[in-house]
């Protein structure tokens, strides 16, 4: 039995090493797609000033904002689609609105296409890295303040940053 | 230019069993993959067709091995059992190598064709794919325009259980729309895609094109129609009880007429949408 | 034997309830499995039912969507792994000489998990909102709009899973620590190397499932965010998990589908397997490929150039150790003594649609062509081809192949011949032509399908019905024997048989090796 035993013991070990790896996975994951860039995620903090401007070439960035159907809001970019260099500044704003009568708290995901350049998608700045309280029938502009990494491939020249506004997990699990 | 030149080999010393090029859509057409009208589609049927030689090259010579041990090796023919065959490391590390090389020759065909689908650059207008329970989304970026476009109403009376209209009296039942999606013919048009609830998949066999639409994500891709013509296809991925009925139909329009239904639909979308914004 | 030194099995529902006797517990399982085989199978002929003519004539798309979902979920997990568990139960003592499984009173437990969680998982159609409607891939945000359901199918998946590993774990052990001292690891039987590998696989993969599960189940009730965007999630998360579990769980079904088929084509080749050792490297190397190749099921969620080379240049690696097991099989006939009774017939069949299943499945490794495949009826044809005329024919083979040693009767041979060709002919007529529609453009899982494919639909439906009735065959030839009726069967039962199960009399006695055995 005690064969037995120190076998069991070794499977059982595995077992649960296997379980805690599933959930090991969801932080690996977040690793794998901020090199790979899938689904196009980008840095939930704040990046560095750019360094440099490359002047050399332009990109093209369309904004694209959505909201998910079970939170009331009127969401738009304020520009659609912006020319720019690498390296160079820019802030654009995003306009919210509450159509509930009560106070809402939301939270913006963004994404990136093509999920490759995403990593070169920098925000110093974004409304996206908190959650946005909005008293009932408010209205405001959120900004973003970005450069796109001139070390970008040269075959990426379209960018394009989405938004899907989502009522905040808090709220709506006290829903 | 390599592989494509392999490929063209591998093809052609298989007159025997390809088909007639250019054949007229016979039975066998509609049962195979479409040829499709885009470069994209084109490469994935020739992959298709590729493997499927190889599948049969190789399905022979291993099938034909098993037929004739099973009929020349029968006891009651008075086989005798050659108990001492039952190892050979020549024959072993033959049938190692053989696929291997077979597998290296089909994944070095495939490289071409997947960068190919990759490459978004330079596109001459975007459309945005928003995938809902059960109907899909249509936005003309930067144009204005933008519409739902769902189960054709026909096909919808005709889905439903004891329905007077009978499916059989639909013209194309199941894949037809309320909305068309209208594309111009020879653009390279970039698609954007994302979905509003669950996932959905964008499936338009004769485009090749199939992805994903990820409730909260967004997604690209390409394709450039050749052909004008009307291009059906479904939702792909399961989505809910309605996955079934949320067709896609494309109509690729010369550039002229392209150009006229988006300006005919330009101020139309710009009235509704002023009027009544979800 | 020393069957008089010991008491005989108690008598009534007591024995099968409080049993922990390695064949009481293999014939559970295997009854049980039969059981759901019918259940499953009950579910497939409602989905070809409707799908027999365009239009809505009998269900409802949610229904539908239910039975898609419960037949495969039943048919994995409550059909096809508990038949195989039953078969590892019965036989790996017997091939090993050991007297029992190490663990007999696990064993009991492990198997009476299994009919509540069956039993729970098909009682949720009768709950308000209905079974589980998203697939047997329990995709996320789609499964979260279960009804009522959600926590028993949850609930379900778990105890299956539990039931799994712990069977996996008591099969590790004996054949670890209980085999007769003449038996290196590299002697042992092809089937129990399969079972060994597989029981490793089960651990390695069934907690993951478990987690997964898990993370879906804390997102629906307890506010995280795993899956869902809103929190910071990310549904394509899920299906990475899923996958990472769900590709090795297909080579744990199929990994003992070739263990049977290798004890098979000698027995009926009179001659040893050709090549035992590349044998089981050649599962060993599947195994470990099957683990690292997940991500080729999502090749249209948007990936990466580097990873869809990746993930096609793997998964194209496993043709290779397969196609060294077919190689040998077909070796293993070569210059041998054939002849045909059922098992043979089966194991032969199993040969060619396994490596037609095969053959598709290379087709799909290739990305842009999977691109169009993915989800359409190719896929449904090519997984069809592998677990049916594969994993299940191996199941069928290894029931007429042993059930002369587990019964002391022989089937009926000529039944076992008319189930045999009327399921080989009509398993294709179902499966065959879905190549075809699914290439033409037919998406898998839909109740209600455009005109075109209205011919081959009804024709598919007609195969099916046929294969689903030809089943009763098989349950009429196995109760037939479980009650007495048949030829005596001798010990050896077949000519060319080789291994320790064949030295014990038939029917196998209640206690078996209770000395370790001498292995020949």
């Amino acid at each position: 039995m005690s064969a037995h035993r120190s076998l069991i013991n070794k499977l059982l070990l595995a077992c649960v090493a296997m379980f805690a790896f599933g959930f090991a996975l969801v932080p690996l994951y977040d690793v794998f797609c901020d090199i790979t860039g899938i689904n196009g995620k980008t840095d939930k903090v704040a990046a560095a000033a750019p360094d440099r401007i490359d002047r050399g070439r332009e990109v093209t960035v369309e904004f694209l904002a959505t909201h998910d159907p079970a939170v009331a809001v009127n969401f738009a970019p304020e520009t659609a689609r912006l020319r720019l260099n690498p390296g160079d500044l820019q802030t654009v704003s995003f306009v919210v609105e509450n159509r509930t009568g009560e106070p809402i708290v939301t939270t913006a995901v963004p994404s990136v296409s093509p999920g490759e350049a995403a990593r070169h998608f920098m925000k110093i700045e974004c409304f996206c890295f908190q959650e946005q309280p909005l008293a009932p029938g408010e209205r405001k502009a959120m900004p973003v303040q970005f450069y796109v990494d001139p070390e970008l491939p040269a075959r990426f020249k379209n960018l394009t940053l989405s938004y899907r506004l989502y009522r905040s997990v808090g709220q709506s699990a006290s829903r | 230019m390599i592989p494509r030149h392999a490929r063209a080999i591998a093809l052609s010393l298989l007159p025997v069993i390809s088909l007639p090029a250019g054949a007229a859509p016979s039975g066998w057409r509609q049962l195979n993959l479409p040829v499709g009208v885009t470069s994209i589609s084109r490469d994935a049927y020739d992959l298709h067709m590729l493997a499927i030689y190889v599948c049969i090259l190789i399905g022979i010579a291993v099938f034909g091995a098993m037929i004739y041990a099973m009929i020349n090796f029968r006891k009651s023919k008075g086989a005798v059992a050659d108990r001492t065959l039952t190892h050979s490391t020549k024959a072993e590390v033959i049938w190692t190598a053989i696929p291997a090389f077979i597998l290296i020759f089909l994944a070095w065909q495939t490289v071409p064709a997947l960068i190919h689908i990759e490459d978004t650059r330079d596109s001459d207008m975007t459309i945005r794919i928003t995938g809902y329970q059960w109907k899909w989304h249509y936005e003309y970026m930067g144009e204005g325009v933008s519409f739902y476009s769902a189960l054709g109403e026909r096909s919808n009376t005709a889905r439903q259980r004891n329905a007077a209209l009978r499916p059989a009296e639909v013209d194309h039942y199941l894949l037809e729309v309320d909305e068309v999606l209208v594309l111009p013919v020879g653009a390279k048009i970039r698609y954007l895609i994302s979905a509003n609830d669950v996932i959905h998949a964008w499936w338009v066999p004769e485009l090749g094109i199939k992805r994903d639409a990820i409730p909260g994500f967004i997604n690209e891709g390409w394709f450039r129609i050749d052909q004008p013509g009307t291009y059906r296809g479904q939702c792909a991925e399961l989505c809910g009880k309605d996955h079934g009925f949320m067709p896609i139909v494309v109509e690729a329009l010369p550039p002229e007429e392209f150009a006229a239904w988006l300006a005919a639909r330009r101020p139309a979308a710009q009235a509704a949408l002023a009027s009544s914004q979800p | 034997m020393s069957d008089t030194t010991h008491h005989g099995p108690p008598t009534g529902i007591r024995r099968w309830l409080f049993t922990t006797n390695h064949k009481d517990i293999g014939t559970l399982y295997l009854v049980f499995s039969l059981v759901m085989l019918f259940v499953g199978g009950a579910m497939a002929m409602i989905i070809r039912l409707e799908l027999f003519q365009p239009g809505l004539q009998f269900v409802n798309p949610e229904f539908f969507n239910q039975m898609t979902t419960l037949h495969a979920l039943v048919m994995v997990f409550g059909m096809i792994m508990p038949a195989f568990a039953g078969f590892a139960n019965w036989m790996v003592p017997l091939m090993i000489g050991a007297p029992d499984m190490a663990l007999p009173r696990l064993n009991n437990f492990s198997f009476w998990i299994l009919p509540f969680a069956a039993l729970m998982l098909v009682s949720t159609l009768f709950m308000p909102g209905g079974g589980p409607a998203s697939g047997w891939t329990l995709y996320p945000p789609l499964v979260l709009q279960t009804g009522d359901a959600f926590p028993f199918v949850i609930f379900s998946v778990h105890l299956l899973g539990i039931s799994s590993i712990l069977a996996a774990i008591n099969i590790i052990v004996t054949i670890m620590n209980m085999r007769t001292p003449d038996m290196p690891l590299l002697k042992m039987p092809l089937f129990v190397w399969t079972w060994l590998i597989t029981a490793y696989l089960l651990i390695l993969v069934m907690p993951v499932l478990a987690g997964a599960v898990t993370m879906l189940f804390t997102d629906q009730f307890f506010g995280t965010s795993f899956f869902q965007a809103a929190g910071g999630g990310d549904p394509v998360l899920f299906q990475h998990i899923f996958w990472f579990f769900g590709h090795p769980e297909v080579y744990i079904i199929i990994l003992p589908s070739f263990g049977i088929i290798s004890q098979i084509i000698p027995t009926f080749s009179r001659k040893p397997l050709f090549g035992h050792d590349s044998m089981v490297y050649a599962t060993a190397s599947i195994a470990f490929l099957s683990c690292i190749v997940w991500a080729h099921h999502m090749f249209t969620v948007g990936m990466p150039l580097a990873g869809q080379l990746y993930f096609m240049l793997s998964t194209m690696l496993i043709a290779i150790p397969t196609g060294v097991k077919i190689f040998n099989w077909t070796a293993t006939m070569w210059r041998g003594s054939l002849s045909f009774e059922t098992p043979m017939l089966f194991a032969i069949a199993f040969l060619f649609l396994f490596t037609f299943g095969g053959f598709s499945g290379v087709m799909m490794a290739l990305t842009p062509a999977d691109i169009q495949y993915h989800d359409s009826y190719f896929i449904v044809a090519h997984f069809h081809y592998v677990l049916v005329p594969g994993a299940m024919f191996a199941a069928i083979a290894g029931v007429y192949y042993w059930l002369p040693k587990w019964t002391g009767h022989m089937y009926d041979e000529r039944l076992g011949k008319i189930h045999f060709w009327l399921s080989a002919i009509s398993v294709n007529l179902t499966f065959f032509p879905q190549h075809f529609v699914g290439l033409a453009g037919m998406p898998r899982r839909i109740p209600d399908y455009a005109l075109q494919f209205a011919d081959l639909n009804a024709f598919m439906s007609i195969g099916g019905f046929l294969f689903g009735l030809s089943q009763l065959l098989f349950l009429w030839g196995v109760v037939r024997c479980m009650r007495g009726i048949g030829d005596k069967a001798t010990d050896r039962v077949w000519e060319g048989a080789q291994g320790l199960e064949w030295e014990v009399p038939s029917p196998a006695p209640y206690h078996t090796f209770d000395t370790p055995p001498v292995v020949k």
